[in-house]
């Protein structure tokens, strides 16, 4: 048999559980809307979206969050179904890098009334 | 209820697929259990990873003994694991062949 | 000029290490430097608003859709089969149309149940990504998506559950469930003995969301203590 894929870690030796948590931020609750919507409006499947996680390996996996690793997958996912292109993402990032330093200044959308963090969101 | 018969027992295929989407675990590849129960049909995961069209395959839960899978490594060897295999994945075993390749 | 009102409630006022209203940490969010992944998620949602796929509203309420799944869902959901064995019957039958029973905003997710008794425990994993009843518990906890836990739960699940403070009977049977493909599960704890005639709101109390994930089981709360350590 060849080797196995990265992710597939079913038995594989690893430290102990660390039981942390964290409460997401907006940001990551809108990368979580962005992928149900888009997988809802047939744009892709969440096994597209879990076969780009995939393809981006093991050292991405380790050393980036949980949605930056979904938005990345979202992204590709996105232009492959062909809603938009390389060189418009490409124009959308330096517009929106161009409109200050923070997330805050440059998001133009409002945050959504009821998304601030609440009890049990875990 | 129908009176159920002896299960099934089926073994997942033993095939690599560095690098492609497949559902099928590593840790369970050559293993072998009973059919725990039949699921119907779902969407063939990879075909969907790849934005085809994607025919609808029948999904089993089959039942692994620890014992099976981890040898005389298993932390108690009846404890048990359940995993949803397509049945391209899955190859029957006739009574009396019930040993993984 | 536009951007993201200063006077929400999102985090930014907490003082650095507060935790929020469930007892965690918060993440930097609005005022750090914008990172890589934020102008991702902003530049794919304006286009994906560009473009005609979704507006601003419908992001909005799937988000709100999200943040009203909690574990809360689920424990309604065990309670009520504890108290009652025709819903237990239909919840074991057919998860999602007994979680929908009781209002669940779980349509596309196929729930599988699977009960503990005194000679068997469950617990769930996704050793090939981290699938999750999402739909009825909310996002899943941060360790269910990491590497130790999807890795060792299938091969010493006896020592994992150890680390969560739960040691098992020598003649309890452990049933490992990986979710590999289109199945949720949700594991349906044993009803704690010195419960009998409890409400099943009081019941529910007792059902965390580690409980319906198998890493816990539901305990009575200490007795109340005669001058706590005062």
């Amino acid at each position: 048999m060849t080797e196995r894929s990265w992710h597939d870690m079913g038995g594989l030796p690893a430290g102990p559980v660390v039981p942390e948590e964290h409460d997401y931020a907006l940001w990551e609750r809108r990368v979580d809307a962005l992928l149900t919507l888009a997988t809802t409006k047939g744009k892709f499947t969440v096994d597209g979206l879990r076969r780009v996680l995939e393809d981006m390996g093991p050292e991405f996996f380790e050393t980036h969050s949980y949605y930056e690793r979904w938005i990345e997958s979202v992204n590709r996912n996105l232009i492959e179904s062909g809603l938009y292109s390389t060189a418009e993402l490409a124009a959308k990032l330096e517009e929106v890098r161009a409109r200050g330093e923070t997330y805050g200044e440059c998001s133009l959308t409002a945050p959504e009334a009821g998304s601030g963090p609440e009890a049990g969101d875990g | 209820m129908a009176e159920r018969p002896p299960p099934q027992r089926m073994r997942v295929r033993a095939w690599g697929t560095k690098g492609l989407h497949a559902r099928a675990p590593w840790y369970l590849r050559g293993k072998t259990g009973i059919v725990e129960r039949r699921l119907g049909a779902y969407k063939n995961p990879e075909q969907l990873a790849y934005g085809l069209p994607a025919e609808p395959v029948p999904l089993y839960r089959i039942r692994f003994t620890m014992a099976e899978i981890w040898g005389d490594e298993a932390e108690r060897p009846d404890d048990t694991i359940d995993a949803e295999i397509y049945e391209h994945w899955l190859e029957p075993i006739a009574e009396g062949d019930d040993h993984a390749p | 000029m536009p951007h993201d009102h200063h006077d929400h409630d999102h985090g930014h006022d907490h003082a650095p290490g507060a935790l929020s209203p469930s007892g965690h940490p918060y993440r930097a969010d609005q005022d750090g430097p914008l990172t890589r992944a934020q102008a991702l998620e902003i530049a794919v949602r304006e286009l994906m608003i560009e473009k005609g796929l979704v507006t601003a509203d419908e992001i909005a309420a799937a988000i709100a859709r999200m943040q009203a799944r909690t574990p809360a869902m689920g424990a309604a959901v065990v309670a009520r089969a504890w108290t009652d064995p025709d819903y237990k019957a239909r919840l074991i039958a057919d998860g999602r149309a007994a979680a929908q029973e009781l209002g669940a905003d779980i349509e596309a997710m196929h729930l599988l149940v699977v009960e503990n008794d005194a000679q068997t425990h469950n617990v769930v994993v996704c050793t090939l990504c981290s699938c999750y009843p999402r739909f009825l518990l909310g996002p899943p906890p941060d360790w269910y998506k990491q590497r130790a836990y999807r890795s060792r739960v299938v091969i010493e699940p006896r020592r994992v559950l150890g680390e969560f403070g739960l040691d098992l009977a020598e003649d309890v049977t452990v049933r490992v469930h990986d979710s590999t493909a289109d199945m949720r599960y949700l594991v349906l704890p044993a009803r704690p003995e010195g419960t009998e005639g409890w409400s099943e709101e009081a019941l529910a109390a007792l059902v965390t969301r580690d409980c319906m994930i198998g890493v816990a089981v539901p305990r009575l709360p200490d007795p109340a203590p005669v001058a706590a350590a005062e």
